[in-house]
């Protein structure tokens, strides 16, 4: 016994040691707070090697997360990449510094129809990162008939094929769209009969996931599903089967920001690494290697030449590259205030039938 | 105990040593200062927060506002949250149960074992607990599966013909739950059978008894206290455990441990998770302090 | 305990508990070949995620601050620990029931709260978030498991060794150390390992103590099921997993070798 002991002491003690010799010390560095693997190793490296600062690459797995530390008094990150209804609850928390616009010149690059968008008008205090829709994802192999719209979830056909976001606000908005209503509403009415609408779907749903719904399509488990263009986009690249469509009720538009919290160290830094992101070569860099919208024009145009081969497929697919009749139909989600809690009362009840 | 005075000798001194040496009660506070005073202040000052924040009210944006609210705790009294704490109980009962049922003989195994295989087996027994929980759970979704690892293993030896259907069911949850939680139980036990000396056995068997009679006599209400110990490890914390849950059983249903972690997150209603949280510490720890207090841990200082 | 060899069925019983035990390990080794990124279905063999692993700097970072963690963690705890168990079984003291249910807190209360209430604490009292933090966090849920474990093995401990030894002549330290300890050590290692355990694979509370720069591997982990969970995790898991049995297989060949 004793011997495993000093055993496991010494072991633990040379992994530590070896380990020891990776430096930490720099005087420049930027304290970066995002979700993992969402900004490419070789964008940060690229940035350290243009202006000597080490970027700290820190991770959380949602907003809410991210928006409970940052509440609960947590400080020291210099860039944040929060969400848009969460941009909006920061900014009335007084939780984000504006951004100073002229150490941004590359902010032109981005399309007009991305900036100065309701949860943060004139860009006061955030730039997009990449953006995306939510939406009805299908395998037409699969599935007996073609879905055009939410409702035809419902279909008794789907019973146990159905994988939704495990998000209160993508799938009550999802009801409330179909029940013809706001998907933002705050009418204590219409949000019971979203429920009720809810229960009804229930049989057919096999299983709730925000973080990785495509392996349930590609899996071949699930047939259909409500999910982010992201997971669809990973969906199609495994299996070309794969349908995205926004349906004729409507569907989600999202934004994910790049941030900077009050008070944060290094602003300066933080303000090059804005600035930085932007430049389309760069910003290239983003969309060849995570699937989602990109919100910078510039950067689609340098991708054309660039990179023809990724451009076509990247063009190709509306998970990608949603056509205006899908974002015609698109609206964001807003935070509801006081309602939030009813929303999760009813989300809490749903699931508990 | 004599010591002499001689003549250089002063007349003795208070010291802190002999104090300790001698007073029962000096030596009993001593021991157990380090754990009071750090769990006072990393754990008591911190719940004084949350106990506060409990009565607290949400704000519009999420934020905490200072205004007094005991709503929070009545709205603890709807019927929806009753059911989910009952279904969790039930969670937290069936867990602890199948791990006592299934890890019970491990423990009296590795008991029983030489003194080397005993150590190198319970180093087996929690090497897969340093992986990542999320893979492990992973793999099991592998497993479970429709046409995974367990269907292509029973339908190429033509037990069965078609996919069991086990994954996103309660029976995916259990298996998880036992999965994760054994080890909570198989230590605690084993600790407390591997006291059971020898000579108890042989006394029962020189008095007549079958191994199953000297079992039931001597070696279980022996191994009682690693029962206790074992059940309040895996009890506990398979109540809160929802994870599992979201992963294996496709967070269809909703356990306290989601309401809870809900209200601090997507909700963002802290005053809310904060009076949930209360109640439900308050009820584990009255179920705690009664059970082990009716199953005698502290006992023999009765005596 | 008994010298002779345990039921057949009890082994038969163990072998297959531990196969139980080690499926979804084997699973997860398996696929850490898999040279698909998404990890679904298994699409040829492959090592590259282990070059990938190694390249990593930030999952290596986070696998040193992982393990500092835990070893600290451990040790603090289960000193801490041992000591309240042997309080709380042997002695009468003030405040006896105050620091039982004090001792069970960690337990009963849900991660997410003592996550958010020790942040909260951290900065009312000005402490800069970092390792050090969350080495002090684990140290605070650690240490009543340690103590709940050893509490178990010392219950009905026969006082009569100790007091033979003490009319022995040793005193109180010497008959602990000599006496006491090596008794009750198979509670304290479990204890330890237990601790150990727990605190490898913290999430919730390591997430809100945490600062900038201190990652851990659950952390990183946790983070990536966000968007995919690639093969190197599970390389990672498969080296630990590697590293661990050959340091036992040292150890085993070890003791034969004195026998």
């Amino acid at each position: 016994m004793k011997l495993y002991r000093l055993i496991t002491v010494v072991a633990l003690l040379v992994m530590v040691l070896s380990a020891c010799g990776t430096s930490q010390s720099g005087s420049k560095v930027m304290n970066l707070y995002g979700w993992s693997d969402y900004i490419p190793q070789k964008l940060l490296d690229n940035f350290t090697a243009k202006y000597g600062i080490k970027v700290n690459y820190d991770t959380y797995s949602s907003n809410e997360e991210m928006l409970a530390k940052l509440q609960a008094g947590a400080s020291g990150y210099d860039v944040v990449i929060p969400s848009d209804y969460t941009v909006a609850i920061m900014v009335k928390q007084g939780m984000l510094d504006p951004l100073d616009m002229t150490k941004i010149p590359n902010f032109s690059n981005l399309d007009k129809r991305f900036i100065n968008r309701d949860y943060d008008p004139g860009n006061k205090y955030t730039i997009p990162y990449q953006w995306g829709t939510t939406a009805l994802v299908y395998d037409k192999t699969k599935v007996p008939f073609e879905p055009k719209s939410y409702s035809d979830l419902w279909d008794p056909r789907f019973k146990n094929r159905l994988v939704m976001l495990d998000d209160e606000r993508e799938v009550i908005g999802m009801a409330l769209q179909v029940l013809g209503y706001d998907r933002n509403t705050t009418d204590t009415a219409q949000l019971q009969q979203a429920e009720q609408k809810l229960i009804a779907l229930k049989p057919n749903i096999l299983k709730f996931d925000s973080d990785t719904p495509e392996t349930s399509i590609i899996s071949g488990e699930a047939w259909a599903g409500l999910v982010y263009n992201g997971n669809a986009s990973l969906a199609f690249q495994s299996d070309p089967n794969v349908v995205y469509i926004c349906p004729t009720e409507g569907c989600g538009i999202w934004f994910d920001n790049l941030a900077i919290p009050k008070g944060a160290p290094h602003k300066d830094a933080a303000l090059e690494f804005l600035n930085f992101i932007l430049d389309p070569a760069q910003s290239m860099l983003i969309s060849e290697e995570f699937p989602y919208s990109n919100p910078n024009a510039a950067a689609i145009t340098y991708m054309e030449t660039a990179d023809p081969t990724f451009y076509a497929s990247y063009m190709a697919f509306p998970g990608t590259n949603p056509s205006d009749a899908f974002l015609a139909n698109a609206k964001p989600i807003v935070d509801v205030g006081n309602a939030t809690s009813l929303y999760d009362s009813l989300w809490t009840d749903f699931k508990a039938h | 105990m004599t010591t002499a005075l001689t003549p250089e000798s002063p007349v003795k001194k208070f010291s802190l040593g002999r104090a300790l040496r001698e007073n029962r009660v000096a030596q009993g506070l001593f021991l157990i200062a380090p754990a009071n005073i750090y769990l006072f202040l990393l754990i008591v000052l911190p719940l004084l927060l949350v106990a506060g924040l409990s009565f607290l009210s949400r704000g519009e944006y999420g934020q905490v506002v200072f205004k007094f609210n005991p709503g929070n705790y009545a709205r603890l009294f709807d019927a929806i949250y009753g059911k989910i704490m009952i279904f969790s109980l039930g969670v937290g009962v069936g867990t602890t149960v199948l791990c006592l049922l299934l890890g019970y003989p491990v423990a009296y195994y590795l008991a029983r074992a030489s003194a080397r295989t005993r150590s190198l087996l319970l180093f087996l027994i929690l090497l897969p607990f340093w992986t990542n929980f999320i893979i492990r759970i992973y793999a099991w979704m592998m497993i479970l599966r429709d046409g995974g690892f367990l269907d292509s293993i029973l339908m190429g030896l033509h037990i069965t013909s078609a996919p069991l259907g086990l994954l996103y069911t309660p029976t995916a949850v259990m298996i998880g739950m036992v999965y994760e939680f054994l080890p909570f139980m198989v230590l605690p036990l084993y600790t407390s059978l591997e006291k059971v000396e020898n000579s108890l056995l042989e006394a029962a068997a020189d008095l007549g008894a079958p191994p199953w009679r000297a079992f039931l006599r001597v070696t279980l209400p022996l191994s009682v206290p690693g029962m206790i110990a074992g059940t309040i490890l895996t009890f506990i914390p398979a109540m809160g455990m929802f994870v599992v849950s979201n992963l294996l059983g496709g967070a269809k249903t909703i356990l306290i441990g989601n309401v809870i972690q809900n209200q601090f997150l997507t909700a963002r209603d802290w005053p809310f998770g904060a009076a949930a949280s209360m109640i439900l510490m308050l009820l584990t720890m009255v179920f705690t302090l009664y059970y082990t207090r009716k199953a005698g841990f502290g006992e023999e200082l009765l005596i | 305990m008994s010298e002779k060899k345990p039921a057949l069925w009890l082994r038969i019983y163990t072998f297959l508990a531990y196969l139980f035990i080690y499926v979804p390990i084997l699973v997860l080794i398996i696929f850490s070949f898999n040279s698909q990124k998404l990890n679904i279905h298994w699409e040829g063999f492959t090592l590259a995620w282990y070059k990938v692993l190694f390249q990593d700097q930030e999952i290596l970072l986070a696998t040193r601050n992982t393990l500092m963690i835990a070893a600290i963690a451990t040790l603090v705890s289960t000193v801490i620990g041992t000591m309240a168990a042997l309080a709380m079984q042997r002695y009468h003291f003030p405040l006896y029931s105050t620091s039982e249910t004090l001792m069970y807190i960690p337990i009963v209360i849900p991660e997410v709260v003592m996550g958010i209430s020790l942040l909260v604490f951290f900065v009312l009292i000005k402490f800069t978030l970092g390792l050090v933090t969350i080495t002090l966090s684990h140290i605070a849920f650690d240490i009543p498991f340690v103590a709940l474990v050893v509490r178990a093995r010392l219950h009905g401990y026969d006082n009569a060794i100790d007091e033979a030894a003490m009319d022995l002549g040793a005193n109180e330290l010497t008959t602990f150390w000599r006496v006491t300890l090596p008794t009750i050590m198979p509670g304290v290692l479990s204890g330890a390992m237990l601790a150990l355990t727990l605190s490898l694979d913290d999430y919730v509370i390591t997430y809100f103590t945490a600062g900038p720069g201190s990652t851990t591997l659950p952390l990183r982990v946790y983070s990536m099921v966000r968007f995919v969970v690639t093969p190197e995790i599970n390389a990672l898991s498969a080296l630990w997993v590697a590293i661990v049995f050959v340091i036992l297989a040292i150890g085993q060949i070890a003791q034969s070798r004195r026998a």
